[in-house]
């Protein structure tokens, strides 16, 4: 069975933490969810498996790219009843500051939703929301149940 | 020049697999093999995008200091990357990326990239990354 289709049988369609758990890319980067209320926040906790380089040290930019397209779609799964997962059409990434060998946080906004295209924009930080470490901005293709 | 950048394959970059086939001219060449920790959908397989972003990224990078007007030990830093998605990536084949340093100015380097699986008239992504020189690359503590 597809796995959304099996969250929202399971009523569990709101559950990210169990979607990203079953997205084996997500588990290996260790991408956990914390959701209060209708606010989503991902968290990606630092580990040495993520680094880019390692004479600063910083987290490699494409671990950047793939949380933000991560939080992105976690954010328009919750805000869409998806039939199967959003498929990236494009992403643009801003690098802002290099990432920390601490913790990630990261939070998107679905600034368009049309029946077969979205417009997500996604944004991280480490230690201070007001210091971002990049942010993004996608087109997904939908495909609605 | 790149036995060296081979040793200075990221953890990250060993953590998915990434290996450097070799250059071409300003060509870099760069596989990443397919595993299953490196799926994006468990319905279908294909892997995710995220580990195409980090290749594309990865190799982007390389392919800059395999410019031949690069000063080696110039350090870098990527300001954006855009990447646009062809076609999902078949499940159970290798990743493989070919980038290509098309610009170099004395701050600014800029590459185009393809990710594909054998065949580059048929991509599953592209991407266009500028990367700025001459960042520092001193560690943290040294700065602070």
């Amino acid at each position: 069975m597809k796995i959304l289709e099996k969250l929202r049988n399971e009523g569990r369609a709101e559950d990210m933490q169990a979607l990203v758990e079953h997205i084996p890319y997500a588990r290996f980067l260790g991408i956990e969810v914390d959701r209060k209320g209708s606010e989503i926040t991902t968290v990606l906790p630092f580990k040495p498996d993520l680094v880019g380089n390692t004479m600063l040290p910083a987290i490699h930019g494409g671990v950047i790219g793939a949380f933000l397209e991560i939080t992105s779609v976690i954010q328009l799964l919750y805000d869409t009843s998806c039939e199967r997962l959003p498929k990236t059409v494009d992403i643009s990434i801003d690098y802002l500051r290099s990432g920390k060998p601490l913790d990630l946080y990261g939070r998107a906004v679905v600034t368009r939703q049309g029946r077969r295209v979205a417009n997500v924009r996604a944004e991280i930080w480490q230690e201070e929301k007001a210091k971002p470490v990049a942010a993004s901005h996608g087109h997904f293709l939908l495909t609605p149940v | 020049m790149f036995e060296q950048s081979l040793q200075m394959l990221p953890p990250h970059g060993q953590a998915i697999g990434m290996e450097m086939v070799g250059t071409e001219g300003r060509v870099v060449m760069v596989k990443v093999p397919y595993a299953e920790h490196l799926v994006g959908d468990p319905d279908t397989g294909i892997i995710h995008g995220g580990v195409i972003t980090a290749t594309l990224d990865n190799a982007s990078g390389w392919a800059v200091r395999c410019h031949e007007q690069y000063q080696e030990g110039q350090s870098m830093a990527t300001l954006d990357i855009r990447i646009d998605y062809m076609r999902p990536a078949e499940p159970h084949q290798d990743l493989l990326v070919n980038a290509e340093c098309y610009k170099l100015t004395a701050n600014i380097a800029i590459v185009r990239a393809q990710a594909h699986q054998g065949n580059l008239a048929d991509p599953i992504a592209t991407s266009v990354a500028a990367f700025m020189l001459g960042t520092p690359n001193v560690p943290r503590e040294a700065v602070e």
